[in-house]
């Protein structure tokens, strides 16, 4: 008989050790699916290394790619901290990257240096917005968020594409369903010389560190973690679970938004609808490999983003689909499920059928 | 309001109706029977895209379209029986295992697809399921056409919905799975297995909802695209809510689906200049969120629902 008993005290080792072992062994495990491409794992492996510490704009381009993750990792870890289950922010995203594209082109006649503040600060409250009706459905009426959030997602992208080729549409595109461009005062500032990268990082980990501060230390991290940990203990304690439930549905909401007004207006410079290669969607795989802490989440993004750009740069030499690196992230999410299983609960072997 | 009347009563938008439902109705009742054992399964979209991709691909090699059919189950079953041992003998969050499973199941398909067929622009072709041509019934006016010139998944799906509601409200494990989704220790204290009943629900719900994938590749449509799922394993859990768990009302709820579908791209044909497509396009979407607002708040949900279960402790 097999028997599970939790452990005593699990050790704070596992806490660390768990996340960096699931990110070895989904990368390990990718090695059956390159077989079964025909193709050498190692050299498959040499290859992604090389895409991603290869040369300084590779590394720059791994960064690129982690900014939007840090934001939209950030959004699932505050939100699943409050047990609220925020699947939401690919349409999130969206959201922020269409207030951002219509104040950025010159919706408004803003002077020059008002204009990116404004951008950032509208986009957010987009994406805040998205998250208010399924917030309310929630609470008011018991709708399940993961469903509302998850249909939300399609009817924005619908939304989305209407935008682009109604009020949204460059009226010098030549009638493609893509945005006018994002005004050049409106644009985050690169980071690097003729570099993508862009300071949507600056402001990702700046919010990370917020973010970590406000979780661990401040009142309002307190009652989101005992609303998360237990709602009707929290209640009884005399907090407002509404309004805590509201209120990192905002925070949440407006990271994801953040997301899309940095990748329009840090990377873009205009919108489509392919904006997102599923940032929205990662970013749980972020959280979850995070074990929900914001400081975790930068660094789980830069792993996600280096097996993203890796594998895009390891399929070009080698020809191998670069459907490898989802593969990769979301057998991490597994493993790391597992792995937590394993850091709260010990397997005993018990000899006879007494359980 | 003549249009919509006179669109009301022609049969080929009821037929339409049906065609559309068909998925819906193989992943209502997976979902159903995975809920009612108890655990939530929100691998339901990438198990859709598997049992597609699978099904469509066994055609291709030449396994004969039933031969597709039953490995699609088979491998809707393998991500099932995946989310089963995440979610009840390790007892884990059902919400991230179910996501996990849906960007497992349909990461795996991709890059299978992709590797399998590197180059090709335009996904190859198969020979699908043809319209069931039954002599004299097929004659019958409005259900001739509606019914009897449907495909066999159209069938096999409604053969289902009598099968589980037989199985649910007749048979003793039809009540032992509902009971282990409500009260799992009474299961354990009648010495039966709440691990194997759980178990074997989520593995045979999983193999349901991929048969639901089958139907897009291998009936609806006769090849396999990126994206073709495009949440209708979503739509498939708000909708086994508004169907209150039961097999009946889980074929009204989508056959209601099928019909406001084929509703909005009729609408859409007639009123399209008046109104942007896309306003048709979302409000299947927008129907799934209210139908799930209003059966919400008296939902009667099995009462261990997303609650994990461990021998020997109480």
């Amino acid at each position: 008989m097999i028997r599970i008993e939790p452990r005593e005290n699990a050790s704070r080792a596992f806490a660390f050790g768990i996340p960096v072992l699931s990110a070895v062994i989904s990368l390990a495990f990718a090695a059956i699916p390159l077989l079964a491409a025909g193709a050498n794992p190692i050299t498959a492996y040499g290859e992604m290394i090389k895409g991603v510490f290869g040369s300084v704009f590779a590394v720059s381009e791994m960064l690129t790619r982690a900014t939007p993750l840090i934001f939209t990792g950030l959004a699932a870890a505050l939100a699943f901290r409050a047990k609220l289950w925020n699947i939401g922010a690919e349409g999130q995203l969206y959201l922020g990257a269409m207030a951002a594209v219509a104040i950025g082109s010159g919706l408004f006649d803003i002077s020059g240096i008002l204009l990116l503040p404004l951008i950032i600060v509208l986009g957010a409250a987009a994406g805040a917005a998205g998250m208010m009706a399924p917030t309310y459905l929630k609470v008011r009426f018991g709708a399940d968020e993961v469903v509302t959030t998850l249909l939300l997602n399609f009817i924005i992208l619908i939304f989305l594409q209407m935008m682009l080729e109604g009020p949204l549409q460059d009226p010098m595109g030549l009638g493609w369903p893509q945005s006018a461009p994002v005004l050049d005062q409106g644009m985050l500032p690169p980071l690097m010389d003729r570099m993508r990268l862009h300071s949507g990082l600056i402001l990702a980990l700046v919010l990370a560190a917020i973010a970590q501060f406000m979780l661990a230390r401040s009142v309002w991290g307190f009652k989101l973690r005992a609303v998360g940990e237990n709602a009707a203990a929290a209640r009884h304690a005399g907090i407002n679970v509404r309004r805590s439930l509201f209120g990192v549905a905002a925070i949440s909401g407006a990271l994801a938004g953040l997301a899309g007004v940095s990748e329009v207006a840090g990377l873009k410079g205009y919108l489509t609808a392919d904006l997102s290669p599923g940032f929205g969607y990662t970013g749980i795989v972020v959280a979850m490999l995070a074990g929900l802490s914001p400081v975790g989440v930068v660094i789980a993004a830069l792993f996600i983003a280096s097996v993203f750009v890796g594998a895009d740069s390891m399929s070009r030499a080698m020809g191998v689909s670069s459907f490898l690196a989802d593969l990769v992230v979301s057998m991490s999410l597994l493993c790391v499920l597992v792995g937590g299983f394993l850091a709260k609960y010990r397997i005993l072997r018990t000899k006879g059928a007494t359980a | 309001m003549m249009d919509l009347l006179n669109i009301l009563m022609t049969e080929s938008f009821w037929a339409a109706s049906l065609r559309i439902a068909t998925p819906l109705i193989f992943g209502v009742l997976g979902a159903l029977i995975c809920e009612r054992a108890g655990v939530l399964n929100l691998g339901i979209e990438g198990i859709f895209v598997v049992g597609a991709m699978c099904g469509w691909m066994a055609v291709w090699l030449g396994a004969g379209l039933w031969g597709g059919v039953l490995v699609a189950a088979l491998a809707g079953a393998f991500f099932g029986l995946l989310h089963a041992i995440l979610t009840v003998p390790l007892g884990l969050s059902q919400h991230v295992s179910g996501l996990g499973i849906t960007l497992f199941a349909t990461s795996v398909s991709y890059y299978t697809y992709r590797t399998a067929l590197p180059d090709v622009s335009s996904p190859p072709r198969i020979e699908p399921f043809r319209a069931l041509d039954i002599p004299i019934l097929t004659d019958l006016p409005f259900f001739g056409p509606v019914l009897f010139q449907q495909t066999a998944l159209t069938w096999l799906a409604l053969l289902m919905v009598a099968l589980v509601w037989y199985v649910m409200n007749r048979t003793a494990l039809g009540v032992a799975i509902k009971a282990v989704g409500d009260n799992p220790d009474s299961v354990d204290a009648q010495g039966l297995s709440v691990y194997g009943l759980r178990m074997g629900a989520i593995v045979a719900g999983s193999a349901l909802m991929a048969l639901g994938g089958a139907f897009l590749t291998m009936s609806a449509f006769d090849a396999f695209f990126f994206g073709m799922v495009n949440g209708r394993g979503w739509v498939c859990i708000a909708l086994v809510i508004f169907a209150s768990w039961r097999p009946g009302k889980a074929l009204l709820g989508a056959l209601l689906f099928g019909a406001f579908d084929a509703l909005q791209v009729r609408l859409q044909t007639e009123m399209g200049a008046l109104v942007p497509g896309q306003v048709f396009l979302m409000a299947p979407y927008i129907l799934s969120i209210i139908a799930l607002v209003i059966a919400a708040r008296s939902a009667d949900y099995p009462r261990a629902l997303l609650t994990p279960w461990f021998k020997g402790q109480r």
